[in-house]
């Protein structure tokens, strides 16, 4: 095993127009951690987020991954790195049932000439399906509704699971409890936890300080489009956190 | 909570089946099933019809009759599915159908004088291809120059009817050899007429692509999700191309059943094909803001406007009524999906 980190991004620069997204900004996220990447509105998470997982190209800056300088230029790559995405709206299709979510553009097919004229192998599917959800302790209520009839914390647990079905390094999540209530938060962020255990990397985005502080392993805190302070949960408090996404304190000085 | 079957694991059953807690209110699973629903409405139709007169309705001829009527329409609907399932619309098939028919004459007088089987090839060649390439046009318009599908397909619904005009001058052609019109348009297997032999066999082949094939799936993704579609990978652009193309081959497809069972081309004649075939499709449960449909639904939204037309001309009653009984039946089939989805979105 390598010594460098699972994915490591120095210096990134994005520039929208006039806006200056990303200003330098540097993140590093292991093997096997949760990482709570927080930030004031327009800190520059999300646009880094969308670098990082290939759907948004950076001016500048250097992507390594297991210590390995990596271009991420297309969302599809990304994914065939074992790099998943759970995004703040879903991305579920609501009339499908999960199966077909969490298979969505990776169908199984049937085998041989089914399967070359495009015969989608259901059953195989389903019971993977089934098997996936189980091994996260997903509970889904149902495997026939479409997930529209589903609750906000079950399509959230679907999405989730999805994520961490395909991905076999690291997951982002950007918001994933934002819509929740408080039994449903839980679940998701015990399933946070379980995708942490498999050796999975997850970025966690939150603007919900007490999730974070339950669920991160490290903290680290955007401000103005770069790394203003790192922290580790159980060796700071939430109004140190707090102050250093307003600016009151300043831990990495600009470079 | 309930724990169907503890005893007996592995059963043969397939589980989707068992009502799972929190699938939903009874009700609810009920309005799920709008096809189901949509057939039972047929049912009662034809049960009625049959009852009241049954020497003139539940009649072998009648339902001859009604199938060879409802053929071609069905062969639009069924790609009218695919397209509205899309959260799409194609207002360009009846005048699609119209050209087509026109460039299948005019291939036939050139490959050997609208004589012969070889020459009726041609003009089935001839019809596919100017289907497809109206189809690929509204394709390329709707997903590559993102102009929305009602707008596109208006375009070219004038469009191609115009340049059936422009080649035709307007007047219908009749050179249709009698090889087509004395088998196809007339005959059939095992008393089966020809035309609705194509026209099942393009409903079971639509079926099985629905329900069965990553193209079906792709279909109601893109229409449940189009982002959803984009983020995981799918080629939505080429995806709404294939769809529209479908389409638009299905109604050369038409245009060629059109001129076997007419021995002409119809110029002014489907004017009301695009709206015919929506209504088929909405009827049948397909939901106009994409993501959900059965070719199964639309086939029963073909057939019952016309057995209400064929019933009601049995039973006397003034046949303008079809319309009129049509227009509920619409209204009726939207609302029930506008029930669905504020079902969906309370939860």
């Amino acid at each position: 095993m390598t010594a460098a980190p699972l994915l490591e991004a120095i210096g990134i620069r994005k520039r929208y127009g006039h806006v200056e997204a990303l200003r330098g900004a540097d993140f590093c996220v292991d093997r096997g951690e949760v990482v709570a990447l927080i930030g004031d509105n327009g800190a520059g998470k999300s646009t880094l987020v969308k670098v990082l997982a290939g759907v948004t190209q950076p001016d500048g800056g250097e992507i390594l991954f297991d210590g390995e300088p990596v271009g991420l230029d297309d969302p599809t790559t990304v994914r065939a790195m074992g790099i998943e995405t759970v995004y703040q709206d879903l991305a579920l299709a609501p009339d499908l049932d999960p199966s077909a979510n969490l298979f969505l553009g990776r169908e199984a097919l049937r085998p041989g000439l089914l399967g070359r004229l495009g015969f989608l192998d259901k059953a195989a599917m389903s019971q993977r399906t089934r098997q996936a959800f189980a091994e996260l302790g997903a509970g889904v209520q149902s495997y026939s509704a479409p997930v529209g009839y589903l609750s906000g914390g079950q399509r959230q647990s679907i999405a989730v699971g999805r994520a961490a079905a395909w991905a076999s390094r690291l997951v982002f999540m950007d918001e994933p409890t934002a819509a929740l209530g408080v039994v449903q938060s839980k679940k998701v962020l015990e399933l946070v936890r379980r995708v942490r255990d498999t050796g999975i990397g997850v970025v966690f985005i939150s603007h919900n300080m007490p999730h974070v502080f339950e669920v991160a392993d490290r903290i680290e805190v955007m401000r103005l489009g770069r790394r203003a302070a790192r922290f580790r949960p159980d060796e700071t408090s939430m109004e140190e956190v707090v102050a250093a996404m307003t600016g009151a304190f300043v831990q990495e000085e600009a470079s | 909570m309930s724990a169907p079957s503890q005893s007996a694991p592995q059963t043969d059953a397939p589980p989707p089946d068992i009502p799972e807690p929190g699938a939903g209110h009874p009700l609810l699973r009920l309005l799920t099933e709008t096809t189901a629903l949509i057939f039972v409405v047929l049912l009662v139709l034809v049960a009625v019809f049959s009852a009241l007169r049954p020497q003139a309705f539940a009649t072998v001829a009648t339902a001859t009759n009604i199938a060879i009527a409802s053929a071609t329409l069905l062969v639009i609907a069924v790609g009218m599915t695919f397209v509205i399932i899309t959260a799409g619309i194609d207002l360009s098939v009846g005048s699609v159908l119209v050209f087509s028919s026109v460039v299948a004459v005019k291939a036939m007088e050139q490959v050997g004088g609208a004589q012969g089987w070889a020459s009726v090839a041609a003009g089935v060649v001839a019809a596919l291809l100017a289907g497809l390439l109206w189809g690929l046009i509204n394709g390329f318009l709707i997903a590559k120059a993102k102009i929305p599908p009602l707008i596109v397909t208006l375009g070219t619904l004038g469009a191609a009817l115009g340049f059936a005009q422009l080649i035709t001058g307007g007047i219908d052609l009749r050179g249709v050899p009698r090889e087509l019109v004395v088998s196809v348009g007339l005959g059939g297997l095992f008393g089966v007429p020809w035309l609705v032999i194509v026209a099942l066999t393009v409903t079971a082949v639509a079926v099985v692509a629905l329900r069965l094939t990553r193209f079906g799936r792709y279909t109601l993704a893109i229409g449940s999700n189009p982002e959803a579609a984009r983020r995981v990978g799918i080629n939505v652009d080429r995806h709404l191309l294939k769809v529209y193309a479908i389409a638009g081959t299905l109604s050369g497809l038409a245009g060629v059943m059109s001129l076997a069972r007419f021995t002409t081309t119809t110029i002014a004649g489907h004017t009301t094909d695009n709206l015919q075939a929506i209504a088929a499709v909405v009827i049948g449960g397909t939901s106009l803001f994409g993501g959900i449909g059965t070719i199964l639904g639309t086939v029963v939204g073909v057939f019952i406007p016309v057995i209400l037309q064929y019933g009601f001309v049995i039973m006397r009653v003034d046949p303008f009524w079809q319309t009129v009984a049509v227009g509920i039946v619409l209204i009726a089939a939207v609302y029930v999906d506008q029930l669905k989805r504020a079902a969906r979105e309370r939860l």
